[in-house]
């Protein structure tokens, strides 16, 4: 830790196999170190960073003012105590903590590898490589440093890694050697290699390397392509050797895991503010009661001398008065006690288990729980505005499988009705031996298709068997298994093997399939790569036969462009297919061939081969040689992949995004991949206004892309604004009178916003054409950069942002940013694709920076952990392969679902827990505290306590911390039900409405008027008073007792107050705390305590003489009547005047239980209008057309395959070639699945039996229900089921096709209903019918009033209850 | 220099069941108990109309009969109050305070004539008051010493240094100690009763049982256990500086001597506030025929060796009668009258209130 660093490194020198020579340049070793204490420093250094802790170093100096006895007003024991507790407490954690980071550093460090010392291999631990070393890696080996690739086993020096710890992505890459050293080979060769690297310094780059190699005399350039980056797996490769270039620290896995932030919460900054201006109050308090203690003791004091002579050292009265400031600040300390800080993480701590246990947070799949990995943050969960979602493993599951497919105009593989049992799963194995026995189908028609020899259907496999770049490996007879680069691939040749089109081994020149039990090679004749511009692929083939034909996948845009003519018919029926597969969330292809003529083939392989030998310009012949031949095809069909989503992440995202919480996906993948995935789980839809594409090279293209969007979005918003017709659209018509609503909502932006703009301007009925009055002045010419951000906060309608990570580069300088996020901010969902790991957490920075919201990020892989790390709080899904994300995050659990759980159930339930409790705690110290100040204008200023200091001491560890605690931990204001409900319950937690400022200054009001009523009652009721036998009760002693209990009781009926939701535990507690302080009162005044320490406790006596008085209980009780009343009148008034949703709520669910009806309206209207946003998907079919060519596809395949590059030499015979190679990477990506996971891995494209998805008990896509998870009530189940059975009785038109399994009839019945009509607007001006209903549910989960008569209208039968209930509820 | 938290062990991407031979999967599902799952049975209390409506009249309907209650007792009990600080020149006492010094070893007497317009029928306690007194300052408040008040007797000859600058006088240990005890009220106040005919009669006051029962027979002990020569007992100490006599000559009966002189432990007790009053003697009533002081002329004879006129402070003489909630207290009586209007008042504005704007009628009809 205290290693002195090297001067920054300009370029870096290593040498092979040459220890002293790298030495001189001090390089960090491989030996990693998290830790942050050993046994000798722990102390010191512990408390050193305790002490930096400002209340800690505070307390302290007051322990330090209580050791003067002149100052000195209370015993050292009242700080000492509860100071010794925090810091005991702190070090046990920290210490903790760093034990197991100790344990785990010496895990890693002390592993294994092969080091190649003085020309023999060596095992070595981690931490001892140095740089320069040359290791040895086997197979499924980590990386252990970052590493130049010098040689493999492999052929060409290749060798295969997968990254998924270093960037996410799970698809193998391969990287290779420079062809010099990959011909060393063999350890003897390598221990004589003494070639030097010179290369760039470490930096956290990861797909950038730029070096040079000099080895005998020649220098050689190295790229990325060559290294090998700790983290890394070895993959697929028997063993490869390379040199260590950066070890340790330098690595770029290190490099880019960020440095450890200290996460606050905004209530932690608050908390602090306001501690800060305590103690200002404080100083003040001071000073004023100094200044009052020097003009008493001149005018007073002096002459009181010949009583109470001044002290020694006091010989004026300037002096005095300086002594008596810091005595002051010694007894009104307690405003800020240091048991505020112990309490808020206890609080914490409790929040936390009660996410770890919470039931419905766990996955049963994975056997994980949900786990708070940070104690510290519970109550930011309840004011996220900001998520941030990686892709690939958080939204989905990263597994394809082949779900649908239409042939020569037939749909297959929807299954009919999903009321009905799921149908079972087609068997392939008795018709097929070779089929994939994981591999899930349902739609038997397909097979007796494929049976019955049905020829479009026979050539539909035999290209998906023939057209791809996957490698197969036959271990034994039958047993297949396929490398796929990309799991769509791989799903599509599982699928054409299942179905008797069985890819058993390819040649640089052949393939070799089984076509329904008849084994046929082919000869490859070419393969037309892919890439992301063609966005197709194909492959040229001669049968056996002799006949040539090209086989062509790609995306239907692309492909039906170079159809024949001929088929025009068949392509529309097709096209209406992809459009509902698109819909679906379905990546789709379409397929086709073209027969060639042997004068055809051999013209063009010549354009072909002059095209492939150019020198310049080789892409773009290239290119232009494969458009040539790619034409006239013969249209096949279309296939559907589903990129299985993660259980129920379209419901949670619209549950979100009702909670006002705006969602930005940041994932590596491509664009396409993105952007489909943002359709599959309704982030996007096609009933958007528009959906902007950032993807600019240049800072100047992404700068007018940015500003072209945010015009067009005014511009439409104005367009909405003038031509909404009433009510329909209305609810987007968004006004620009943002400013103009107050209701402490404004701000609110989004649908959210959308809802409550309604309710200002309501469009007026029956008046179509005027625009809303308060509209803005009718066009301004195109905007330069003046946008006012209020503009763009009230921009309406719904926008999306796509957002390139080239582009992204130039909007994250630090000119662009503010453009940057003025639009992406005025967007409903925005999505980064193709970003880095360090641009993710850039983002995160820049939201956080610009807007003043919470920010969550959500990922899994190593790839988000910068992101995890920067955002407020960040989330691990855990439970899959990675678990460095969950490492850097905050919590974690196994699904993205359980998001909704975390941040609307737990996180406001802690927001509110947290903010109550803080409102109470602050209440009670002033009250308890400033009784001082006042008792100070009556003692002569001179510090002396009101109560005894045992009552100081204990005050706030015993006497009043149960009560509150429990509330801070178990209070509840609605059930848990509720908040899932009514997502805008989640708003006051993101406008800060719980505790603020302003909530503060009530308090501390409330506190103070507390402290006068309880010292001046006493006061005047005491000063004349006295006991029944005569003696004044005017005594200190009786004055403190009955100040003390009467503030114990009024502090105990107040919490009591505060207190909503009162378990046994609070009741224990407060009649506890009640019970202890009499108990303890009575202790501490007994007898017996008294004998033995004569001079610690002074009040013998006083409570029972004091207590045995009727006039102190009256005295006690006229207090707490004075000091709850008008709270109580206040607390009544804003209930009864202005209630919060909240209350609203709960006083339903009280008047529910009362009256125990069964009344299920009201959430079988929330939850009907839910269902329609998810059964919205279905709805308007756009011009968008979502193709998912191979979206993890990569280019350059092709090239391997057809060079031989990549087949083993001895995997070209075929004979030899399932012997080889017992564990192959598959086997074990499958071993470690089913280890892990219980999953099939999903590269080979089988299907995965998620339970609840296949059998479809809860389709994840369709059913409220599932939005809204299990609620109890038996009334809200009822609820549930009606509206979809309503619209499928409106439906009238039956249905052409059958839905997809995942939706039930309702949905699609839905669609007919409503897609007319969108239909025929694809425009983006009118967001069709489903927006409509969309908004509506906004509108009765946001809005208040006047709903009823626009939606009346409504044919959805979702809505109008809903609006009913709204209103209602008013 | 700053620890970076990337924690290596994890690269290798597996779960590793945390702690040794946790190889087993076992599983993890949190229990379902009501506690966990936070549903332990609550009660969710809510502030309806129903509930804070009646509070507030019950609140008024109890206070104001109390307040009445208190308020009659509080202006049946007599009490009359004599200044006798002597600050004006026509007072009694004016000369004795001018011409006050601490040496003066002839006791300055005044005599103070009063009329006593109304029987005092029962128990009639007698107190002096001080004001501008701080009893309750926070020099003075420590300035005592209880382990040598309990005989402590290693206390007694090394007293606690709280009692500086009280604690030592001329080598010798100061017993009592300390600021509080050194400024002990002195005066002492005799009664008469000026009969029609003339005759000045004493009225007998009560010096005992004036002190809390603690206080005499727990917190204040002599040294020395029960032996009765106290004189021996506090051989080697040396009388507080303002004090004429030493401790153990504070009277002469030896059950009210010494530390557990019933005068010296009501000063003891510390007043709260800068104006007090103490419990001096009490007259005991004889029989029920004859009130306790009947009404007439009495005259108040005051020993005057308590010197207020440095600080402007006063001194009162006052007698008092008591009734079950103790003296004379007018406020509180005055205060549960107010309250108690106040809360009922309240009621009926928030049924006004809740009547004309309240909320909840519309939100209830939720159900319906």
């Amino acid at each position: 830790m205290f290693r002195k660093r090297p001067p920054p490194e300009e370029e870096r020198r290593v040498r092979a196999n040459d220890r002293e020579y790298n030495e001189k340049f001090q390089y960090a070793s491989n030996c990693i170190m998290t830790s942050k204490y050993n046994i000798i420093t722990f102390l010191p250094v512990n408390l050193f960073e305790q002490f930096q802790e400002v209340a800690n170093t505070y307390f302290l100096f007051l322990l330090i003012l209580q050791l003067i006895p002149q100052i000195s007003s209370l015993s050292w024991f009242t700080t000492i105590v509860p100071l010794a507790l925090v810091l005991s407490i702190t070090a046990v954690k920290d210490a903790t903590d760093d034990y197991f980071r100790h344990k785990s550093d010496n895990q890693v460090n002390n592993r294994q590898s092969q080091v190649l010392i003085r020309g023999s291999l060596q095992n070595e631990k981690w931490m001892n490589v140095r740089v320069g070393d040359i290791i040895k890696l086997e197979n499924n080996q980590f990386v252990a440093a970052d590493l130049l690739l010098l040689s493999s086993t492999e052929p060409h020096g290749l060798c295969y890694i997968e990254t998924a710890e270093l960037d996410g992505e799970t698809n193998m890459k391969v990287r290779q050697s420079v062809s010099v050293t990959s011909e060393l080979g063999d350890p003897n060769n390598l221990a004589t290699f003494d070639g030097e690297v010179v290369c760039e310094p470490p930096n956290n780059k990861l797909d950038r390397f730029c070096g040079t190699l000099y080895w005998r005399d020649s220098k050689y350039g190295l790229t990325n392509q060559n290294m090998l980056l700790r983290g890394c797996v070895l993959r697929n490769t028997e063993a490869c050797y390379g040199l260590v270039i950066f070890a340790g620290p330098d690595t770029k896995l290190m490099q880019n895991s960020g440095r450890t932030k200290f996460k606050r919460t905004s209530i932690d900054r608050l908390m602090n503010t306001l501690v800060l201006w305590i103690f200002g109050f404080l100083v003040c308090m001071g000073v004023i009661l100094a200044v009052g203690n020097a003009v008493w003791e001149r005018e007073v004091g002096s002459l009181f001398q010949s009583y109470l002579p001044w002290d020694p050292p006091v010989d004026n009265f300037l002096f005095s008065a300086f002594l008596s400031f810091w005595s002051y600040v010694i007894i009104l300390n307690t405003v800020v006690p240091i048991s505020l800080y112990v309490s808020v993480e206890v609080i914490r701590l409790g929040h936390s288990y009660f996410i770890n246990w919470d039931r419905q947070m766990f996955c049963s799949q994975f056997n994980t729980a949900a786990e708070a990995r940070t104690t510290t943050l519970n109550e930011e969960l309840g004011q996220v505005e900001y998520i941030f979602s990686d892709k690939t493993g958080t939204l989905t599951q990263n597994i394809m499988s082949f779900n649908k497919c239409s042939i020569n105009g037939q749909a297959y593989g929807e299954v009919t009705d999903p009321l009905e049992p799921p149908p079972k799963r087609l068997d392939f194995t008795p018709f097929n031996p070779l089929a994939d026995p994981d591999f899930c189908f349902y739609d038997d028609t397909l097979l007796e298709s494929v049976k019955v020899g049905d020829l479009h259907t026979h050539e539909f496999f035999r290209l998906l068997s023939l057209c791809h770049t996957v490698m197969s490996e036959e271990k034994s007879e039958g047993e297949l298994v396929y490398k796929a680069q990309s799991p769509d691939e791989g799903a599509l040749v599982t699928a054409a093997r299942n179905f008797g089109f069985v890819f058993r081994s390819r040649t640089p020149g052949t393939i070799t399939i089984t076509e329904m039990g008849r084994p046929v090679t082919y000869t490859l004749l070419a393969i037309l790569d892919f890439n992301n511009i063609r966005k197709r692929m194909s492959v040229i083939v001669r049968n056996p036969e002799g006949r040539i034909r090209l086989y062509c996948k790609g995306a239907d845009t692309l492909l039906f462009e170079r159809l024949h003519p001929c088929n025009q018919e068949l392509m529309n029926i097709t096209s209406d297919h992809l459009n509902e597969y698109a819909a679906d969330g379905l990546r789709t292809l379409a397929l086709a061939y073209r027969d060639l003529s042997e004068e055809e083939w051999e013209a063009w392989s010549e354009s072909h081969r002059c095209a492939g030998k150019a020198t310049d310009c080789r892409e773009d012949r290239l290119a232009a040689a494969y458009e040539q031949i790619e034409q006239d095809m013969m249209l096949l069909g279309a296939t559907a992949i589903e990129d299985k989503l993660q259980e129920g992440v379209p419901e949670t995202i619209a549950i979100l995004s009702l909670a006002n919480i705006k969602i930005w996906v940041l994932t590596g993948d491509k664009q396409e991949t993105a952007v489909n995935i943002g359709y599959s789980c309704k982030m996007l839809t096609d009933d958007m206004t528009e959906v902007f594409i950032i993807s600019g090279h240049t800072v100047q293209s992404v700068r007018q892309e940015l500003r072209r969007a945010r015009e067009r979005m005014i511009e439409v918003s104005r367009g909405r604004d003038g031509g909404k017709e009433g009510g329909v659209e209305g609810w987007e018509g968004a006004c620009y009178n943002g400013n103009g609503f107050g209701g402490g909502q404004a701000g609110a932006t989004g649908g959210g916003g959308g809802g409550e703009k309604q309710l200002q301007c309501p469009p007026p009925p029956g008046t179509p054409p005027p625009p809303p009055p308060p509209s803005p002045p009718p066009p301004l010419p195109p905007l330069p950069p003046q946008p006012p951000s209020t503009l763009m906060d009230n921009i309406s309608g719904e926008f999306a942002l796509v957002i390139n990570g080239h582009s992204l580069a130039h909007a994250l300088e630090a000119d662009m940013e503010a453009e940057f996020v003025l639009t992406a901010c005025a967007c409903k969902a925005v999505i980064c694709c193709r970003v880095t790991p360090l641009q993710k957490a850039l983002v995160v920075e820049l939201i956080k920076k610009h807007k003043k919201a919470v920010t969550l990020a959500i990922g899994d892989g190593a790839n988000d952990v910068s992101m995890i790390k920067s955002a407020h709080i960040g989330v691990g899904i855990s439970g899959q392969e990675g678990i460095q994300a969950v490492l850097a995050s905050d919590y974690s659990f196994s699904q993205f679902r359980f998001l909704q759980r975390l941040l609307l159930v737990h996180g406001r339930w802690s927001y509110l827990r947290m903010c109550r409790f803080l409102c109470y705690f602050f209440y009670k110290n002033f009250a308890f505290t400033m009784v001082h100040f006042w008792f100070g204008f009556f003692c002569g200023f001179s510090a002396q306590t009101v109560y005894d200091q045992y009552f100081i001491t204990l005050y706030n560890i015993v006497y009043t911390s149960l009560p509150v605690l429990a509330m801070g931990i178990f209070d509840q204001d609605v059930p848990e039900q509720r908040s899932l409900e009514y997502p805008k319950l989640y708003e006051p937690g993101q406008l800060n409405l719980l505790f603020n400022k302003r909530e503060f200054f009530i308090c501390i009001a409330q506190g103070i008027y507390t402290s006068v009523v309880l010292f001046f009652v006493p006061y005047a009721v005491l000063s004349d008073a006295t006991q029944s036998t005569g003696e004044p009760l005017a005594d200190y002693q009786t004055f403190a007792v009955t100040t003390a209990t009467a503030l114990v009781i009024v502090v105990s009926v107040q919490i009591a107050l505060d207190t909503g939701f009162w378990t046994v535990i609070n009741h224990v507690f407060v009649w506890g705390s009640l019970g202890c302080y009499f108990t303890i009162m009575f202790a501490m005044h007994s007898q017996t305590l008294f004998i033995i320490f004569p001079n610690q406790f002074h009040f013998v006596g006083s409570a029972q003489s004091t207590l045995l008085q009727p006039v102190v209980w009256l005295t006690i009780a006229l207090a707490t009547v004075i000091c709850i009343v008008p709270v109580l009148a206040f607390r009544f008034l804003k209930l009864d005047l202005k209630p919060q949703l909240s209350d609203t709520v709960r006083y339903t669910q009280l008047v529910r239980q009362k009256k125990r009806k069964p009344v299920g309206r009201s959430m079988g209207g929330v939850r009907g209008g839910v269902g329609s946003v998810s059964e919205g998907r279905l709805g308007a079919r756009g011009s968008s057309r979502r193709s998912g060519y191979a979206f993890a596809h990569q280019e350059g395949f092709g090239e391997l395959i057809t060079s031989g590059k990549n087949m083993r030499l001895s995997s070209l015979a075929l004979a030899t070639f399932a012997s080889r190679h017992s564990s192959s990477w598959i086997d074990t990506l499958r071993k470690k699945k089913h280890a892990h996971t219980h999953t099939p891995p999903s590269a080979s494209g089988e299907c995965s039996p998620a339970p609840s998805y296949v059998s479809g008990s809860v389709p994840p896509l369709s059913t409220s229900s599932s939005v809204l998870g299990g609620s109890q009530d038996t009334p809200v189940e009822e609820g549930t089921h009606t509206p979809p059975v309503q619209s499928a009785q409106v439906d009238p038109v039956p249905s052409t096709h059958t839905p997809p399994p995942s939706a039930p009839a309702s949905e699609a019945a839905c669609v007919d209903v409503v897609s007319p009509t969108s239909v025929r607007c694809p425009g983006g001006d009118s967001p069709g019918g489903w927006t409509l209903s969309l908004g509506m549910v906004q509108e009765a989960l946001f809005g208040w009033k006047g709903i009823a008569a626009r939606t009346s209208g409504s044919s959805s039968p979702g809505p109008p209850s809903v609006a009913k209930e709204t209103s209602n509820t008013e | 220099m700053m620890a970076s938290s990337y924690n290596a062990k994890d690269e290798d991407g597996h779960i590793t069941v945390s702690g040794p031979g946790g190889g087993t999967l076992k599983n993890k599902k949190p229990d379902n108990t009501a506690f966990k799952q936070q549903r332990l049975p609550a009660w969710q209390p809510i502030l309806t109309a129903g509930t804070v409506l009646p509070a507030f009249f019950i609140i008024g309907l109890i206070f104001i009969p109390i307040g009445i209650g208190l308020y009659v007792t509080s202006n049946n009990i007599k009490e009359l109050e004599i200044d006798y600080t002597g600050v004006d020149m026509s007072s009694p006492c004016f000369n004795c305070s001018q011409n006050f010094s601490w040496n003066s070893t002839r006791p300055c007497t005044c005599t103070i004539p009063f009329y006593l317009e109304q029987a005092f029928e029962s128990n009639v306690f007698m107190y002096y008051g001080l004001s501008n007194f701080y009893q309750n300052h926070r020099r003075y408040v420590k300035s005592r010493d209880d382990s040598q008040l309990n005989g402590d007797i290693e206390a007694l000859l090394n007293p606690s240094k709280e009692c500086e600058p009280y604690a030592r006088n001329e080598n010798k240990p100061i017993a009592p100690c300390g600021a509080i005890a050194n400024s002990m009220f002195n005066d002492t106040l005799e009664l008469f009763y000026i009969d029609p005919n003339g005759t000045k009669i004493q009225i007998p006051l009560m010096k005992k049982g004036i002190a809390w029962w603690t206080d005499k027979h727990v917190k204040f002990r002599n040294p020395g256990g029960n032996n009765p020569n106290l004189t021996a007992v506090f051989q080697g100490t040396t009388k507080p500086v303002n004090w004429r006599k030493p401790v153990y000559e504070l009277d002469t009966d030896s059950e009210n001597n010494g530390f557990i002189n019933e005068d010296f432990i009501v000063w003891m007790r510390t007043a709260a506030l800068p104006t007090f009053r103490k419990l001096y003697r009490i007259i005991q009533k004889k029989n029920s025929m004859i009130p306790t002081l009947p009404r007439g002329n009495y005259t108040l004879e005051v020993v005057y060796n308590y010197p207020v006129g440095s600080f402007e402070g006063r001194k009162r003489m006052i007698l008092s009668t008591i009734s079950w909630m103790g003296g004379k207290n007018p406020f509180l009586g005055i205060a549960y009258i107010t309250v108690g209007s106040i809360c009922f008042f309240l009621g009926v504005v928030l049924l006004i209130i809740h009547h004309k704007y309240g909320n909840r009628n519309n939100s209830a009809d939720i159900t319906n």
